[in-house]
C-alpha cells in the first residue's frame, strides 16, 4: 500500500445521506477479475445514462471536480454490502480521504486497507467544510494525517480523531501484508533456518 | 523432557516465524499453488502496491476450473468471455511473475490438486495452501494442507507466511481391513456420515488405523481431499514407506544425499505415543459398506443397501434440511437406492481423478456396455494421468463400453466449464460436493466411488459393485 502523504487537493461536495454501495459500486460490476479499474464505473448509476453518457449535473462530471481527491460527503456513507469493490473503486478513481458525520463501519475498515483516509467531524464542520468544497477547484483543502488537521481553503482548522494504530498503517503504508512485511527480517531468518535444516524444500 | 505432540503440532512448530502474545502465528508456507479463479485480484494488488512474489520457486500455478475438456479446447471459441479472460489472466500473472506454470497447452496441465503430488510439488513434513478448499488433499503426505481466501492469497504471495491461529486435534482411526469393493472413497464419505458436515469444524484431522496404513497414497488423498466437507481445516495421515515410494523420483523431490536427508526428517513425522487429541472418532474398517449420498449435503451418506430416509428420521433442523433434500432430488421416502435410475456418470474430479480411480472404474466395465441412452464421461485428473491411462489400455475399456474419454480439468465436479448436468438429470459421481446446482442448475448428484460409478453406468441406477465383481 502506498504511505499515506498530506493531500492537498479539490474536494467535491456531495451533501447526499446515505450514499450506499450500491450507488458507489452497482453489483453488474463485481464479475470483474481485478480490483483496478473500477474507477470508471464509480458512482456508475449516477453518473452515466443508459447509453453511457455522462450526466452533466452529476458532481464528479463537472470540470472543476474531475481531479478530487476528497470526497465531502453526507451522513452514514458507505451503507450497504460489505463489498470492497467500493473502496476499491473509490481509490482508484482517486480519491483519497472522505469526510462526512458518519460512516458505515465496514466500509469505514475496508477504506483503510486500502490506504483511504475517512474522517468524521461534527455536522457544523462537514457543513462548512461543505461550503468550502462548493467553491469549486480553485478551493483547495489540505489533509495532515501525521497532525490530524484539515485546513481549508481560506486557512480554517479542523483538528480530527483517527485510532492511533490505524493513523501508523496508513502513514507508513502497511496493510495485513505490509504489517508482516515488517517481521521481513524474521521470515528471512526463517528462510536462513529452513535451508539449513530442509534444503530440500 | 519436551510433551508428546501429535503430527500436526510438529508440523505447526517447524513452520512457526513468530507468534504474538495472543497466540496468532505467522507460519511460513513451502508450497504456494494457484489457479485461475481465486487469484486474479491477488495478483492484481501485488502489482498495484508494487510488490513482488516473495518465493515464485515455491509458487505453482495451473488452470483447471474454466478449462473445457474437449479436444478442441485449445480454441478460444470454446470458453465463455469471463472464463477466457480469467485463464487469460492466469496465463499473464505466472509469466509476469516467474511462477512455476503449467498452461492448458502442456500435457502436466491438470486438477491443482492432482498436479502438485503427481509432480513431487508436495511433499511430507510441508505447509501447502490454495486458494481451494480441496488443498487439504495434500495432507495424505503427512503435509499440513489447507484452502484460503483471495486476500490470503495475496499475502502468501508477497509474504510467504499466513496469519494462522492454531487448531485443535482430532483423531479418525479406521481399524481393520476394508472388504471388497469397498474403497478410500467409501472411508471417506462414511466418517462424514458419521461426524456430520459440521464434526470437523475447529479440528484437523488425522487419519489412522489398519485401514489407511493399507491404502495406497492415492486412497489417502481421496480421504484427506473430503476433510473439508466434513468441516475440518485439514486432513492428515502420517508419512511411511507407501509415502516414500510414491515421492521418490517425482520431478521436484529431492535426489541422492538430499532425498536421504529428507528421508530422515520424513521419518519423525508421526504422533508421539500418548499425546492429546481433543476428540476421537472410530470406525471398524469391516463395517464399511458401499456407499452412496441421497442428499444434498456430503453428510447424507447410506451404505448401497439402505434406503431413502424419512424426514421424521431426524433431527432439529435436519428435519427441514432434509425434506428440501428429499424434494430437490425427487426421491421418496423408502425408496430403496439401488431403485435410483441413473441418466449420467462423472469419473473424474480431484477425489477420484488419478489412475487408479481410472483402473477401478475400468476394472469394472472391462467388456461391457453402459445402458442405452446414458451420458458417461471419463475427465482425468492430469494430463499426464490420461496419457498412462491410453497408454495401459483403460481409455479404450471406457470408449467400447460408451463412455466420453476426454481431456483434464475439474469438469462436472462443479460445472464452471462447458460441463454441466441440464434440469432434472440426475447423476452418480465420483465429485465431492453434492449441493444444489453444484453440477449444473437443478441437477442432481449423488456421491460414489469411481467403481460404484462405473457399475451405474453399466445398469443405469445405483447399484452395489459387489454384484458386478
Ligand atoms: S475438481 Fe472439483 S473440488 Fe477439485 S479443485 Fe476442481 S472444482 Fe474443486
Amino acid at each position: 500500500m502506498e504511505k499515506f502523504e498530506t493531500v492537498t487537493g479539490i474536494a467535491a461536495p456531495m451533501p447526499l445521506v446515505n450514499i450506499d454501495t450500491d450507488m458507489i459500486i452497482p453489483k453488474i460490476f463485481l464479475k470483474t477479475i481485478k480490483r483496478s479499474g473500477l474507477g470508471v464505473n464509480l458512482f456508475d448509476e449516477m453518473r452515466y445514462d443508459r447509453q453511457g453518457n455522462e450526466i452533466p449535473d452529476f458532481v464528479l462530471n463537472k470540470p472543476q471536480y474531475r481531479e478530487a481527491s476528497i470526497l465531502v460527503a453526507g451522513d452514514n456513507f458507505g451503507c450497504g454490502s460489505s463489498r470492497e469493490h467500493a473502496p476499491w473503486a473509490l481509490a482508484d478513481f482517486g480519491i483519497k480521504v472522505i469526510i462526512s458525520t458518519s460512516f458505515a463501519d465496514i466500509f469505514y475498515n475496508n477504506s483503510f486497507k486500502n490506504g483511504m483516509l475517512p474522517i468524521v467531524l461534527p455536522q457544523e464542520q462537514v457543513d462548512a467544510l461543505m461550503k468550502d468544497a462548493e467553491k469549486g477547484a480553485n478551493a483547495r483543502m489540505t489533509v495532515d494525517l501525521e497532525n490530524q488537521i484539515i485546513t481549508s481553503s481560506d486557512g480554517v482548522e479542523f483538528p480530527f480523531e483517527v485510532d492511533a494504530f490505524k493513523k501508523h498503517c496508513l502513514l507508513n503504508g502497511l496493510d495485513d501484508i505490509g504489517l508482516t512485511m515488517e517481521k521481513e527480517s524474521s521470515i528471512t531468518a526463517f528462510e536462513g533456518a529452513a535451508a539449513q535444516a530442509r534444503p530440500w524444500v | 523432557m519436551t510433551a508428546p505432540k501429535t503430527l500436526y503440532d510438529k508440523i505447526w512448530d517447524a513452520h512457526v516465524v513468530d507468534q504474538a502474545d495472543d497466540g496468532t502465528c505467522l507460519l511460513y508456507i513451502d508450497r504456494h499453488l494457484v489457479h485461475e479463479v481465486t487469484s486474479p485480484q491477488a495478483f492484481e494488488g501485488l502489482r498495484m502496491a508494487g510488490r513482488k512474489v516473495r518465493a515464485p520457486e515455491k509458487t505453482i500455478a495451473v488452470p483447471d476450473h474454466n478449462v473445457p475438456t474437449t479436444l478442441d479446447r485449445e480454441d478460444p471459441a470454446t470458453m465463455t468471455e469471463d472464463s477466457r479472460i480469467q485463464v487469460a489472466a492466469l496465463d499473464k500473472n505466472a509469466k509476469e511473475f516467474g511462477i512455476n506454470y503449467y498452461p492448458v497447452t502442456d500435457v502436466r496441465q491438470g486438477i491443482v490438486h492432482i498436479v502438485g503430488p503427481e509432480q513431487g510439488w508436495t511433499l511430507p513434513g510441508m505447509t501447502v495452501v490454495c486458494g481451494d478448499s480441496h488443498t487439504a488433499t495434500h495432507g495424505a503426505f503427512g503435509a499440513l494442507a489447507h484452502g484460503i481466501g483471495t486476500s490470503e492469497v495475496e499475502h502468501v504471495l508477497a509474504t510467504q507466511t499466513l496469519i494462522q491461529k492454531k487448531s485443535k486435534n482430532m483423531k479418525v482411526e479406521i481399524t481393520g481391513k476394508l472388504r471388497p469393493g469397498v474403497t478410500a472413497k467409501d472411508i471417506t464419505l462414511a466418517v462424514i456420515g458419521a461426524t456430520g458436515t459440521g464434526g470437523g469444524t475447529g479440528y484437523v484431522i488425522e487419519y489412522c488405523g489398519e485401514a489407511i496404513r493399507d491404502l495406497s497414497m492415492e486412497g489417502r488423498m481421496t480421504v484427506c481431499n473430503m476433510a473439508i466437507e466434513g468441516g475440518a481445516r485439514a486432513g492428515l495421515i502420517a508419512p511411511d514407506e507407501t509415502t516414500y515410494e510414491y515421492v521418490k523420483g517425482r520431478p521436484h523431490a529431492p535426489k541422492g544425499a538430499q532425498f536421504e536427508a529428507a528421508l530422515a526428517w520424513w521419518k519423525t513425522l508421526f504422533t508421539d505415543e500418548g499425546a492429546h487429541f481433543d476428540k476421537v472418532v472410530t470406525l471398524k474398517g469391516e463395517e464399511i459398506e458401499p456407499v452412496v449420498t441421497w442428499g444434498t449435503s456430503p453428510e447424507d451418506v447410506l451404505p448401497i443397501s439402505g434406503v431413502v430416509p424419512a424426514p421424521e428420521d431426524f433431527k432439529g433442523g435436519k428435519i427441514e434440511a432434509a425434506r428440501r433434500s428429499i424434494e430437490y432430488m425427487g426421491l421418496t421416502a423408502g425408496q430403496k437406492l439401488t431403485d435410483i435410475a441413473i441418466d449420467t456418470v462423472f469419473i473424474g474430479s480431484c477425489t477420484n481423478g488419478r489412475i487408479e480411480d481410472l483402473r477401478a472404474a475400468a476394472a469394472i466395465l472391462k467388456g461391457k456396455k453402459i445402458k442405452d441412452g446414458m451420458r458417461a464421461m471419463v475427465v482425468p485428473g492430469s494430463g499426464l494421468v490420461r496419457a498412462q491411462a491410453e497408454e495401459e489400455g483403460l481409455a479404450d475399456i471406457f470408449k467400447e463400453a460408451g463412455f466420453e474419454w476426454r481431456m483434464a480439468g475439474c469438469s462436472m465436479c462443479l460445472a464452471m466449464n462447458p460441463d454441466q448436468l441440464a434440469e432434472g438429470e440426475r447423476c452418480a459421481s465420483t465429485s465431492n460436493r453434492n449441493f444444489e446446482g453444484r453440477q449444473g442448475y437443478k441437477g442432481r448428484t449423488h456421491l460414489v466411488s469411481p467403481a460404484m460409478a462405473a457399475a451405474a453406468a453399466i445398469t443405469g441406477h445405483l447399484t452395489d459393485v459387489r454384484e458386478l465383481m
